[in-house]
Parts: C-alpha cells; structure tokens; sequence
C-alpha cells in the first residue's frame, strides 16, 4: 500500500504510544494502591485501537471489552477522564460508578467498556441498526477478544448483522489467549476470520502487530459499511505482552519463548523503525512526540490524584433515568 | 364503555404509541405479517411495515441485545419475547446490559427497552410455556416490573412503559388474554407505583397479582357469603410497589393474604410479608399467609398442573384460617 501522509503517520505513532504510556502509567499507580479493583491492560495491542479508530468520527459508536482502556482512548475520550475513572474519581467518565470495565462516554461514541465477553458484539449490532433506521451515516466497530468469537453473542450478533446489512465493523482482537485458555484448543477452525464465510461476510485476518495493515482493512471495512455494503469482520492477530490483569504473572499457560518471540514484533518500534527508515520523520521528531505523550499522561495522573472521590450520598442516585 | 379483550388492548397499545413516536418498533418471532403468535400485531402490518415490526429469527440473544445498543442510541424498541421463559435466553443482556447501563454510566445513557411477553400456567404448556419468572427481575436494580391483570390496565400500563425511560419489564399472563373489560376509545396512561384496590373489604387484604386477582376476587364472593369480607389489592407495578396502598389496606383489615403465581421462596409474598411486619406490626392480629405456585417446573398433564398453582379452594382456605385467629 502507498503509506498514507505524513500527519496521518504521525498521528498513529503518537496514539500508539499515548496507549502504551498510559497503560504502564495504570500499571505503576496500580502497584502502588492508587486503583482499585482490577485493570486488565492493552500493551502489545495498541496497533488495533489506533489503526481502527484511526478512521472513526466522533459521532461514530464504538462498543469495548474489559480490556478496553485503549478503545477509549484512540476513539477520543480525554485521558484525564479515563484515568480518573480508573482511580474511582468523581471527575472519571463514569463518574467513578463503573471502573475500568464500564467506562461510558458517549459524547465520544463510547458505548461502554464490558466486564462481560461478548456483548459489545451484540450491542455494537444495535448501535449500527440504530443508525441504520435513524437514517444517519454512523458506524460502529464491535471490539472484542479471541474468547468471545466462541459465545453465542459472536454468532447470532454476526448472523443479525449480517442478514440486517448493518453498519458495523467487528474488530477480533486475537491475542491467542482467553485469560489462559490457547486459541487454537478453544476455537474450531483455529481461525476467526474464515468464521465471516458462515455468515456472508467479508472476513479479514491481518497482522496486529501492524498499524498500517491494520489501518488500510479498517478503512476499507469501514467505508463499506459507511456507504451500505454492510458489516466486516477483521481478525487482528495480536498479543497481549502482560498478564490477563494486573497481578497475573501471564506465565503458567504460555512459554517465556513465546513471549519474547512476540515481543520482538513490539507494533510501536516496528512502526518507528519503519517512519525512521523510510525518512518520514526524524529522531527529534520522535523524541518531541514522546515528551508530548510522557506530560499528557502525567497531567491525567496528576488530575486523578487532585480528584474528589465520588459522595457516598450519591451511592443510591441514578438507578432510573425516571426514578421511582 | 365499550369492552374489548387484553390482547387487543396490547395491540392498541402498541399500535397507538407506535403512530405516536417515529422511534417506537417491534422486535419478534412471528410480529411480522403474521400479526404475533397471539395475534398481538394482527392488523399493524399495512401501517407499520417491515422497517418498525422486524420479524427476528428464533436468536433471543441477539435479538435482545441489539435491542439494547439501539436503546442506547435513541431508538425505544420492544422485544416481544413470546413466552417468558424464552428471554432466560437473553437474560445476560438484560440483567447485566439493559439494567445496570444507566446507573454504570453515571446517567449518560438512558435505556428506554421494552421486554414483554407471556407467563403462567393454565394451559398444559409444560415446563418452558409456563413460568411467571418476574420475582427474579425485581431482585435487578434497573428494571421496572409491570404486571397488569385486566384489558384496562395492560392497555394505559404498557402504552407508560414505552414512554418510560428505563428498561420496563411486562408480564402478562396468558390465561388473561381473552378476558374482556372496558377500556375507553380515549388515550390514557396509568402511572407506575399506583396499586388498586379492585373490591373493598373490611376482614382480610388479599394481596393478589396478574391472573391471581381474578380468582381473588371469586374467592372474596365465596367469602362474602359466609360473612367475610375480603379486600382485594393489585399492585399493578412490582417496581416502583406501592407500599402505601397496600399498608393502608392491611391496617384497615388487620388480615393479609398473598395470592401470586410464581414460587415463594424470596418472591411477592416474602416481600409483602416483610412490609407489613415492617411497616404494619402491631395492626396485624393473624399470621401474614402466602400462596404461590409449588416449587416445581409446570407439569404439562391438566391434573399435576392444577395441582401446583393456587386454586380457588386454597384461597378460601386460607382465609378462613386467619379468620379464626
């Protein structure tokens, strides 16, 4: 592919890294009592949020998994609010009722972090019938991971998309492993992609690891469903260098080989190598983008630090949108 | 006034809040042209058309949970899911999606769902016919539960539900929906937490829902003639419960007497039973008394189903009982 212009690339390696700093951000706060409750981070995946979202307006829906930090981002909710959300904070996206599994902003076209596998499949589905019958030009992507492409939500969602010709785009995030349960034991097939043939759909498998790759099958899925043509499914072979959460060793299911071998295709200095190589930017370039990113998460950390802690008075509010 | 069937007021119902509001539409086995397995869309067809009654295929996962992201996104869908015991199919997106989304995201997101569909026993339907699983929805902060029992109130309940903001759960029972009652030619809604009292009584409250309160009434004619005089409240709306109209009517009689279809254990009768031991301690002069169906999966043959949900008999039973105490 021709690589798309200087901005655009530089805008990639800036969002690939602002999900990586911030995630070992999370990471460091975490490990000194500064979260509660469970984190489950994005690190080695950051090609996919950034080169789908890469190409989603603000008005378009993205619908998110339990590791979802990175969606939100790269779909444009400000890391001050995600941050404070993780750390229970008034100021976070959900006001500190949901954590690091629901995070909600949908001023920003996020519909929601899951702490449930497989329901952005379907409620992505919705979201896109909703814009269908509302007559808007919205897209949605549907994120998820290996282990929800073996719910009954991945089938019937894909099979409703697909014979409803919905705008969505169903974004696989296969990091081989489902907490430690391997890919290839717990999927017939051992592919996603090929599963998109069932349901009458383009299905694209591309390397994760792989902005660009990434880039160009979620523009080309996501133009198709823009004008029409209906949902994609794209199988993003990744890998999640950490842990299932924060506190998991990630050894025990996969090897220490394995890791290393997966962690020599670091999607963020392949891409750099690549921007240096090809004589797209400059080293200082590189360094101002990486300043820019180490302050911005700082602020998000400072601001979660400065935030009020949500009013237990407040505990029993909002269950209703018309209360009893 | 004129009287017309429950099932045709659920029609008119849908229908009216339908014309009313672009964003209304129906999700559904069989509510295409074939107006509904119970004949609950028969005639909306030619007005409504394939984009607002979507005919689904049997996916109630999918179905449900698309419903929701539309919710979410501003559309007000209603899921028919035909028999109730069939959303325990789609129960994680209810419970865990449609329920808890506007709390979660701090108020951001309204979800403005209908699920309804059928429950009861009555009709040798069997094990996955016949549930009356509502007990089990009241326990989910997010969701209201409406549970009407004549032509009247499923009409003005139902037609509030789809203008409600929030996920609403309608239970209606199958063995009601033949039966008739006025509803007016005038549009009207009912307000949620608003129970009534269907007979008034000065001995004994029966507490009854859904189709319950038919046979609470039948009983409390039975009673008359033997001198007492029972008082019959429908809740109407298990979510909000109106907790006053129900007080009012125990301290009035100092009797009380649960009648609900679904199974006891942490169920209707357990919270009504609590209310007044709360709320009505010392106006209480007999042992609160609950009926519910018995605990088992609705036996399909006519005589082992009868023989699990509350009778008649069991009601005037009962009430003699704390009569006598």
């Amino acid at each position: 592919m021709d690589l798309p212009d200087k901005d655009v690339l530089l805008a990639l390696y800036r969002q690939m890294l602002m999900l990586r700093r911030f995630e070992e951000a999370v990471a460091r706060v975490y490990r000194e009592g500064k979260i509660p409750g469970f984190v489950h981070l994005y690190i080695g995946e950051e090609a996919v949020a950034t080169g789908v979202c890469a190409h989603l307006e603000k008005t378009d829906y993205v619908t998110s998994t339990h590791r979802g930090h990175g969606h939100a981002l790269a779909k444009g909710v400000p890391a001050r609010q995600v941050m404070a959300e993780l750390w229970g904070r008034s100021t976070g996206c959900s006001g500190g009722r949901g954590g690091s599994m629901h995070l909600y902003a949908p001023e920003y076209g996020l519909l929601g972090t899951n702490g449930i596998v497989g329901p952005s499949i379907i409620n992505g589905a919705g979201a896109a019938f909703s814009a269908k019958y509302r007559g808007t030009s919205q897209v949605t992507v549907a994120f998820f991971g290996d282990g929800a492409n073996n719910t009954g939500s991945f089938h019937e969602g894909l099979n409703l998309a697909s014979i409803w010709k919905l705008p969505v785009v169903f974004v696989c995030e296969n990091n081989l492993y489902a907490t430690e349960m391997s890919f290839l034991k717990a999927t017939a097939g051992q592919s996603v992609a090929a599963r998109a043939a069932a349901y009458a759909m383009p299905g694209v498998a591309v390397d994760g690891q792989d902005v660009l790759a990434v880039y160009q099958a979620a523009g080309e899925a996501i133009a198709r469903a823009r004008a029409g043509e209906g949902p994609t499914l794209i199988e993003c072979r990744t890998y999640r260098f950490v842990g299932h959460h924060e506190g998991d060793p990630g050894t025990g299911y996969r090897t220490q080989e394995e890791v290393e071998e997966w962690r020599k295709r670091d999607p963020i200095p392949l891409f750099r190598d690549r921007l240096l190589t090809d004589k797209v930017v400059t080293q200082d370039e590189l360094a101002q983008i990486g300043d820019d990113v180490e302050a911005h998460v700082q602020d998000a950390i400072d601001f979660s630090a400065q935030s009020a802690w949500p009013s237990p008075q407040e505990a029993a509010t909002k269950v209703f949108a018309s209360p009893l | 006034m004129r009287e017309i069937r429950y099932i045709d007021a659920i029609r008119e119902a849908q229908a009216e809040e339908m014309r009313r509001d672009k964003t209304v539409f129906i999700f559904g086995e069989g509510i295409g042209p074939r107006g509904g397995a119970f004949t609950q869309t028969q005639g909306m067809w030619d007005e409504f058309g394939e984009k607002r009654l979507i005919d689904t295929p049997i996916s109630e996962l999918g179905f449900t949970g698309v419903a929701v992201g539309a919710a979410m996104t501003g559309l007000r869908p209603i899921v028919d899911i035909m028999f109730w015991d069939f959303a325990f199919e789609a129960l994680g997106q209810i419970v865990n999606q449609a329920a808890r989304i506007h709390y979660m995201s701090n108020g951001q997101i309204k979800v403005p769902l209908v699920v309804r569909g059928v429950i009861g026993a009555g009709q040798s339907a069997g094990g996955h016919h016949s549930n009356s699983p509502y007990p089990l929805y009241t326990q989910m902060p997010g969701l209201k539960i409406v549970i009407p029992a004549t032509p009247y109130d499923v009409k003005g309940l139902l037609k509030t539900a789809i203008r409600d903001d929030d996920p609403v759960m309608v239970f209606e029972h199958k063995g009601l929906y033949n039966t008739k009652g006025p509803v007016p030619e005038e549009e009207y809604t009912i307000p949620f937490g608003q129970a009534i009292v269907r007979r008034e009584g000065s001995d004994v409250t029966l507490v009854a829902t859904s189709r319950m309160v038919l046979l609470a009434l039948e009983a409390a004619e039975t009673l008359a003639d033997e001198g007492i005089s029972a008082e019959v409240v429908d809740p109407r709306t298990l979510v909000p419960l109106d907790k006053k109209t129900i007080l009012a009517s125990i301290r009035k009689t100092n009797r009380v007497v649960v009648v609900d279809e679904a199974f006891s254990p942490c169920g209707v009768g357990g919270e009504i039973a609590a209310l007044a031991a709360d709320e009505a301690f010392y106006h209480l002069d007999a042992p609160i008394k609950r009926i519910h169906s018995l605990s088992v999966p609705t036996p399909s043959s006519p005589p082992l189903e009868k023989a699990v949900v509350p009778s008649l008999e069991q009601i005037v039973t009962t009430v003699r009982e704390v009569m006598n105490q």
